[in-house]
């Protein structure tokens, strides 16, 4: 029986279980330094000074370093979708003139114990002249430096004739939306150690993650290194959602120091460090309108944005921004289309990606849209989605703009379907005859439906190198990186299908620079698509090559060979003579190994539907979500249990991002959310049961599996769901302009209304 | 501030005596003095529950207690759990029922579970979210902790 599609329990848990997991912290080296990082106190002003005689008087300063100890490391480039002019916003790994929010990091103490470290840094004072802080993103862009202002790019995505869609139309509708800065905040906060080794003169970096080996080659290039002298190694990390393991300013200084003060370097992250420095997202303000005909047909899509992008661009460049342009029309044909995205600067936390970069926002922005449509025109919300959908025959579908770098071209999918099968299988019907019942009650109670396209696999490639050895043990070598998601058993079960072997001989390596050439990593919904993909090819060499040597140890053609468990055999004498796999690899040399690579130019689309019930109280202005759907096609499941965690994981983070979540700062640009007693994420009090309905109708011809990606599934539209269910619950279609809808705003929302519906 | 004391404390049953000054916190102190590294800090400020520990049987965050605090006391980490290659029925349940993905936050799940049972093994489902709801998780999404739970306690009963 297939492995793939199996729920087979995860291989990586044991440890974690135990206590014997090796996140950041755990990695202890002898004669360690702590460094301490000392941060900006201000939101915006220049850095006239650093008095740090006091701290270097400390009997326990091994290093006070200030903008002068780095002048000659380069301010951090960009990862992923750079545009023409960004070089100027790039951060430099201390700052250096200006201070542009408060946690940028302004200086590095390096001691012996980490409390000690501290002790240190509170003697270093910064002079600081402040000046007036730019935090509105929607405001007229100010002086940024000499001949730059802070709008840093304008990003247009456009097709088809805006103009005569709206001249055409019989109604027009228009929103003003705001989404407010959320982040990852995984459990585990940042943490690097940086180890010279002295014999090989190789450096070590532990504590990586997403992108080990992208860093890698990042850090040769700040530091000057030739890239066969430094090597990242990724342990166990402690959730990513595409925040962790970017290359950030501490990671950098870690490594200089250790290379320059040749002695090992730690830096754990606190919480309010990570809190203030780590990336944000998200943040915006959309001015939307949409051209309809008098049937709910959307003629025309105009949106204009401003990305709050916080002091400096960093690693993401401005893949926000290029995702929420080309993911804003989603599921829907919408014949004229223009999204322009203003990228600004302002005095906060820079800001990155997070699960679902550009997609939770789009889908906020569309699916409010929709339902205000629907409501305009007197018209089932449902039906509105329907005339709107792309139809299952005109995949593939291609929109004439680019995301991510690659042509947008919906692969698969039968959007119409999926809605219709999920309200079938959600009871939809009968969903609404109850909440209808309870608002006779005067119950608040409402429900909302959000659609969304989701994208996944980005390449360009993924190399795999499988390898039988001598003692019977199958390694699988990627470049993967894992955050938790659960790759190993993925990826040891696609090799076992594969091979025909069992799981429990297969070991998966990731994240390991001096393992393998290459890698991408893990980000974009990308590895199970990717890595899987290469896993599959290097799986099929492989088991040609088993039976290869096989036949020729058994004197038999090897079409007559059949891997079963850990054994080679006669498929018309199963009990016959047969051959282990350790010695069949010893029969070939030591060992057989077979390396394969994935490319491609194109991403692949899933999609899904999320369904949100919620009560309202009107006393307390609390929200409660009641009930949780989700529906999603992900083309085919490796493994759906893993599918499900993932989806039910992400639609926690997305009912924090649409009712608890959010980084606030005070008119001078303080940040109000620095301990978790600040940015509220849920806890289980908060979160229902998540009922998750995978299906598996539109797989993809873009990889060998047909898989599709499912990290960011359940976050993707939770936020317009619940903005929806909200709105029901109100009588009022479009009425959440804002999110999080916090009791604040509920209780704004409410005031709204005539007092006989209060 | 920076004389150091001596602590005499139980660590799963092992008498453990080490010499810390007086801020060190329980955590450091049993990541650092014990080498005790499963006991994960996520906040050091009381939120997160990710360095939950039983003291004296009562789950405990140990960034928010002094290593000086636990003189005489009995301390259970999540490396107490199993016996040997057995691993304790919580931590069997967490692994059926897919109850951690990063695994970050699993240790102080575990530990606070723990200390839940011990005190109401029959503790009914809502009782027991509300509980459970005194620690964060960002992967999960808590539904098959809670599946965890309740199968660790059914087969703690038995």
């Amino acid at each position: 029986m297939s492995l793939i599609g199996r729920s087979v329990k995860r291989l990586e848990d044991r440890p974690l279980l135990t206590g014997s997991g090796r996140f950041a912290a755990d990695v202890v080296v002898p004669d360690m330094l702590y460094m301490r990082v000392l941060r900006s106190p201000v939101a915006f002003g220049r850095l006239t000074g650093l008095r740090i005689a006091e701290a270097l008087a400390h009997p326990g300063t091994v290093a006070v370093w200030t903008a002068q100890d780095v002048a000659d490391i380069p301010p951090i480039g960009f990862r992923m979708t750079p545009v023409p002019g960004l070089e100027p916003y790039r951060q430099p790994v201390l700052a250096n003139g200006h201070v542009r929010y408060v946690g940028e990091p302004i200086a590095a103490v390096f001691a012996a114990d980490p409390y000690m470290a501290e002790d240190i840094a509170d003697l270093v004072a910064p002079e600081i002249e402040p000046l007036a802080p730019c935090l509105d993103p929607a405001a007229s862009p100010s002086g940024f430096a000499p001949g730059r202002n802070t709008e840093a790019a304008v990003i247009t995505k456009a097709y088809g004739d805006l103009d005569a869609a709206f001249a055409g139309a019989h109604a027009v509708v228009a929103l003003e939306l705001t989404i407010g800065r959320h982040s990852g905040v995984p459990l585990e906060t940042r943490g690097t150690i940086a180890v010279p080794e002295a014999a090989s003169g190789i450096l070590r970096m532990y504590g990586a993650a997403k992108v080990p080996h992208y860093n890698r080659q990042a850090l040769a290039t700040m530091l000057g290194l030739p890239l066969d002298r430094i090597h990242l190694r990724e342990g166990h990390v402690g959730g990513g959602f595409g925040i962790r393991g970017e290359l950030y300013p501490e990671d950098v200084l870690t490594c200089a120091a250790a290379l320059r003060l040749g002695r090992p370097v730690k830096w754990i992250e606190d919480r309010y460090e990570h809190l203030v420095a780590a990336n944000q997202s998200r943040g915006s303000v959309h001015r939307v309108r949409a051209a309809v005909d008098e049937h709910g047909f959307i003629l025309g899509l105009d949106d204009e944005f401003w990305f709050d992008q916080g002091g400096y661009l960093r690693t993401h460049g401005v893949t926000v921004i290029d995702l929420t342009c080309a993911m804003l029309p989603g599921p829907y044909v919408i014949p004229a289309y223009r999204s322009v995205g203003h990228v600004r600067l302002t005095n906060k936390t820079p800001c990155g990606t997070y699960r679902a970069p550009g997609r939770f926002e789009a889908s906020f922005v569309r699916e409010r849209l929709v339902d205000v449509i629907a409501d305009r025109l007197g018209l089932d919300p449902v039906v509105v989605r329907h005339r709107n959908f792309i139809a299952k025959t005109a995949m593939p579908f291609r929109r004439e703009f680019s995301a991510l770098s690659t042509d947008i071209v919906y692969d698969t999918g039968d959007y119409a379907g999926l809605l219709d099968k999920f309200l079938n299988r959600v009871e939809w019907e009968t969903l609404r005859a109850d909440v209808g019942r309870r608002r006779q009650a005067r119950e608040m109670v409402g429900l909302g439906l959000s659609f969304f396209v989701e994208k996944s696999g980005l390449g360009p490639f993924d190399d795999v190198r499988i390898t039988l050895g001598g003692d019977g043990t199958i390694e699988v070598i990627t470049g993967a990186a894992s955050i938790g998601q659960g790759i190993e058993t993925v990826m040891a079960q696609i090799c076992a299908d594969g091979l025909g072997t069992g799981l429990d001989r297969i070991r998966v390596i990731h994240g390991q620079t001096d393992r393998i050439e290459r890698g991408m990593g893990a980000f974009a919904s990308r590895v199970t698509v990717m890595t899987g993909a290469a896993v599959t090819i290097a799986a099929a060499k492989l088991r040609g090559e088993l039976l290869r040597v096989a036949g020729r140890l058994l004197q038999t053609a090897p079409d007559c060979l059949a891997v079963t468990g850990d054994r080679v055999v006669l498929c018309d004498a199963p009990g016959g003579p047969s051959l282990d796999l350790a010695a069949i690899a010893r029969g070939a040399g030591s060992e057989l190994t077979a390396e394969a690579t994935f490319t491609t130019d194109r991403m692949t689309y899933p999609y899904g539907v999320h369904l949100a019930q919620v009560r309202l109280e009107r006393d307390s202005c609390a929200i409660t979500v009641e009930r949780f759907f989700v529906g999603y096609d992900v083309g085919r499941a490796v493994n759906p249990m893993l599918v499900e965690g993932q989806i039910v994981g992400g639609a926690a983070q997305g009912i924090g991002a649409a009712l608890l979540e959010e980084f606030v700062y005070d008119a001078s640009g303080q940040p109000q959310s620095v301990t978790l007693a600040d940015y509220l994420m849920p806890t289980i009090a908060e979160i229902p049961t998540i009922e998750v309905s995978l299906f598996e109708d539109a797989p993809t011809p873009l990889n060998p599996l047909g898989v599709k990606g499912a990290g960011e599934a359940g976050i993707s539209a939770a936020g317009a769901a619940i903005a929806a269910a909200v709105d029901d619950a109100l009588g009022r279609a479009g009425a959440v302009r804002q999110l999080p809808i916090t009791p604040n705003r509920l209780h704004a929302l409410l005031a709204e209304l005539p007092a006989a519906e209060r | 501030m920076s004389d150091k004391q001596d602590v005499t404390f139980t660590v799963n049953g092992v008498e453990r005596m080490i010499r810390v000054v007086p801020r060190r916190s329980l955590a450091d102190a049993l990541r650092e003095d014990c080498g005790l590294t499963g006991t994960h800090l996520g906040c050091e400020h009381g939120v997160c529950g990710a360095c939950t520990v039983l003291v004296d049987d009562k789950p405990v965050r140990s960034c928010l207690m002094f290593a000086v605090q636990a003189e005489g006391a009995k301390v259970r980490t999540v490396e107490g759990l199993a016996i040997g290659d057995k691993l304790h029925p919580l931590q069997q349940a967490f692994w059926d029922h897919h109850g951690l993905q990063c695994g970050f936050c699993t240790p102080g799940f575990l530990m606070l579970a723990v200390g839940i049972l011990e005190r109401d093994p029959d503790i009914a489902e809502p009782e027991l979210r509300e509980a459970l709801s005194s620690n964060l998780c960002r992967c999960t999404g808590y539904q098959n902790i809670l599946k965890s739970v309740l199968a660790a306690a059914a087969e703690m009963r038995k």
